[in-house]
């Protein structure tokens, strides 16, 4: 959308100095309100509106807090069809400086392979004009749930990943390096990294800002980016869209609800093992087949 | 830095989006405003879009526009509780193959307007609600005041377009509150099908025609309202309203009014088997002519259902709507371009052009009618039951002759109302609110 730009309202000229941020957003359909078509078996998006991927939220407020702090310009970068640039809009008007747009009929039907590759290529070419410093990601889409496209991003750029972060604890401009919590399955690690490196953060990690509304108006008129695929640097056709993709899907199906429902039991008594016995008796009369299975295994 | 509009529009329905479309085209500087998450993310309508209005606003709009199915198919029922009586029109016969109205689904459709108003030049801010205006020591609206931090922002004129329940004109009390008399509660289900069950089940022709049915009868229980139920591309959306003074007396909550009617023998069948998806309530201004609120002011303009414009006998709203907006939008351009300020005075412009539309015509031909009804239940409950058991005698065959009939009928008729001497006067007043 060419928006007239109104003279002393531009956007302000990017920062030469401090960090250098980039966040990838991803715009997904609401999947709380997607419908299965009744008798295709299909997902329906006609009328389902779209929303930045929750989880990159939470990677934009962290890229927008260390910016606050340390100065620098966020950029927000997207690959998708163009309608994906409302959802551009949105992070700018949430408080992201820039917004780049990467999309192309070739980009269709990619999966995470060939959108890592799509995306660190597009990062090397904002690179040009000036280093990156942390590269953000989400902890995963809602809409494809694989979490492999941060990961995927890192590997391709040489950068350190540090995944399912939780918190920034500190960064050294001067050494260039950060300190983050990351959730693991044993507790929290405490990692340090070099700059740059590339940040996927985790749900509730912060509290989404809202943008005042000078940010609402400068997001209303600031120019998206929009870049073609050549335009983003993409040398290698072979390697995007449905070409660049070998994940096949298989079959696309709802799931039958089941039928059995749960209900709640409620036992008399105070002795736990009588209440457990009179549970576990109530359990075998609902299903005398699971009373059998099981004394013939305890036998 | 605070900025400063020619015009700031409250509000991105119908209403506000053909202001400021109107606006921006003529080259002013337009802020336009929507609490939704996106425009039409929370509105409702049942919903018809007829053509003429928006054509004098967009006339290619066919060639882009989410619209659902063109309506070439009218069905009027009226319901007892067991049996219904019908009429139709049907037309396929549209001058240039361009039908006189859709259905369409408000979501993409405001959608797709508002791509339109950014397009020809304004600029809008989404989930950012206002809630006050700004007015100068004079009492001039300047500005208005939203939810989100950086102050005011100012502007020559501010067009409320915040539809029935917006609450910024009555906070600045610029316009009356909302009496119960005087708004309908409606009810909206949206129902999923295939496409080809819809065609199968309405019967319809080609592949976007559609039908549209208005219901009276025994649905309202009581109350003075309607019922609809509109076929649309994949869905159906039905749907039931009446007055909100009525739901406070009868205590029926209005969903269970709604699952009446759809457990009604005449819905059944058209319903089986589908997924409904969406359950949404939203008011309506009913209160015609006498309940339109003063629509200007030094700095201000009223639009749309803010403006109580709803032609409730003829179910249209959204084209008084974007008529109502568009009329503002060329007055205060003119205006600008003349260099007059949108004071009170000058906004005689608008009263007068909006006077001599059909918008205020029509509001003032029915202006009678919201009394009449407030007044006449028996029109909603007695005559379409008495009707319904008049068709049932005079058909049954069995074993009376004709005549003999046809006064059991015409009695039937007289003693659901009492006596002849109600029903006539009954006439006469419906008469009356009509001519
Ligand atoms: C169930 C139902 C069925 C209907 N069927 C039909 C039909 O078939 N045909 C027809 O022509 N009409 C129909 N109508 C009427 C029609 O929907 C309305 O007349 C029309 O939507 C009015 O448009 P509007 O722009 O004035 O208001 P709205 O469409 O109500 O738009 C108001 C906008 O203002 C925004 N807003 C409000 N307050 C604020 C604020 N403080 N700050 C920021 N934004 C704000 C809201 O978010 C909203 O987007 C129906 C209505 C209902 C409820």
């Amino acid at each position: 959308m060419d928006e007239p730009i109104i003279e002393g309202l531009d956007p302000p000229p990017p920062a030469p100095t401090g960090l250098n941020i980039l966040v990838c957003i991803k715009q997904v359909p609401d999947s709380a309100q997607i419908r299965v078509h009744p008798v295709t078996n299909t997902i329906m998006r006609q009328g389902v509106p779209t929303i930045i991927n929750p989880y990159d939220l939470f990677a934009l407020e962290e890229a927008m807090r260390l910016r606050d702090e340390y100065g620098g310009q966020v950029t927000v970068l997207c690959m998708g069809p163009p309608m994906a640039e409302d959802a551009l809009r949105r992070a700018l008007g949430l408080g992201a400086d820039r917004a780049v747009l990467i999309t192309d009929r070739r980009f269709a039907g990619s999966d995470t392979l060939a959108t890592s590759f799509a995306l660190a290529t597009a990062l090397g070419k904002i690179a040009e004009e000036r280093a990156i410093d942390i590269v953000f990601t989400g902890k995963q889409t809602i809409d494809g749930d694989t979490a492999q496209v941060g990961p995927g991003i890192a590997r391709r750029m040489g950068l350190n990943q540090l995944t399912y972060v939780s918190a920034i604890d500190s960064l050294d401009m001067g050494r260039r390096s950060i300190v983050v919590r990351r959730r693991s399955e044993g507790g929290v690690q405490v990692l340090r990294s070099a700059l740059p490196c590339l940040i996927t953060m985790l749900e509730d990690s912060n509290v989404v800002r809202r943008g005042s509304i000078q940010d609402m108006l400068r997001a209303a008129r600031a120019p998206v980016t929009i870049w073609s695929a050549e335009e983003a640097g993409v040398e290698d056709p072979l390697k995007c869209g449905l070409r660049g993709s070998p994940t096949v899907v298989k079959r696309v199906f709802a799931p039958s609800p089941r039928e059995e429902s749960a209900e709640m039991v409620t036992v008399e008594g105070k002795d736990p093992a009588r209440i457990g016995e009179a549970i576990i008796d109530l359990i075998f009369a609902r299903d005398p087949k699971l009373e059998v299975a099981l004394t013939a295994t305890a036998s | 830095m605070s900025e400063h509009f020619d015009a700031i529009v409250v509000g991105a329905g119908p209403s506000g989006n053909a202001c400021a479309y109107t606006m921006a085209k003529a080259g002013m500087n337009v802020l336009q405003i929507d609490r939704g998450e996106y425009p039409g993310s929370k509105n409702v309508q049942g919903a018809i879009l007829y053509s003429d209005a928006l054509e004098r606003i967009i006339p290619d709009f066919r060639d882009s526009a989410p619209l659902e199915r063109h309506v070439s198919e009218l069905r009027f029922w009226m319901l007892s509780e067991t049996s219904n009586t019908s009429a139709s029109h049907r037309n396929d016969g549209f001058e240039d193959g361009k039908p006189d109205r859709y259905t369409i689904l408000r979501a993409p459709f405001d959608k797709w307007f508002s791509k339109k108003v950014r397009e020809a030049g304004a600029v809008l801010i989404t989930e950012t609600t206002v809630v006050d205006l700004v007015k100068n020591d004079k009492g001039k609206v300047i500005g208005v005041l939203t939810d989100r931090e950086g102050g005011p922002i100012y502007a020559d004129v501010v067009v409320l377009a915040e539809g029935v329940n917006g609450v910024v004109g009555q906070r600045a009390k610029l316009r009356p509150e909302l009496k119960p008399q005087h708004v309908a509660l409606a009810v909206k289900e949206t129902h999923f099908f295939p496409e080809e069950v819809i065609r199968e089940r309405f019967n319809l022709q080609g592949e976007d025609d559609g039908v549209v049915i208005e219901v009276l009868g025994s649905v309202t229980s009581g109350m003075v309202g309607t019922a609809f139920l509109y076929t649309n591309k994949e869905s159906i959306s039905i749907g039931v309203g009446c007055l909100l003074a009525d739901f406070a007396k009868t205590k029926i909550p209005p969903y269970e009014l709604l699952d009446r009617f759809k457990r009604h023998p005449a819905v059944v069948p058209l319903l089986r088997g589908g997924e409904m998806k969406e359950y949404v309530a939203h008011l309506i201004p009913e209160g015609g002519y006498d309940a339109i609120p003063n629509l200007t002011g030094d700095g201000w303009v009223i639009v749309g259902d803010a403006g109580q414009f709803v032609n409730a006998v003829h179910r249209e709203g959204s084209n008084l709507a974007m008529t109502t907006g568009r009329l503002a939008g060329e007055c205060l351009a003119e205006l600008k371009a003349q260099g007059l300020a949108p004071t009170n005075d000058n906004l005689k412009l608008f009263r007068d052009r909006l006077g001599e539309s059909f918008v205020m015509k029509d509001m003032k031909k029915y202006r009678k009618v919201p009394h009449l009804l407030e007044k006449n239940r028996q029109l909603f409950a007695t005559y379409p039951r008495a009707i319904n058991q008049v068709m049932q005698a005079y058909f049954r065959v069995d074993g009376m002759d004709k005549r003999s009939k046809e006064g059991i009928a015409l009695r039937n008729v007289a003693k659901a109302r009492g006596g002849w001497w109600s029903v006539a006067t009954d006439l006469v007043k419906v008469a009356r609110a009509w001519r």
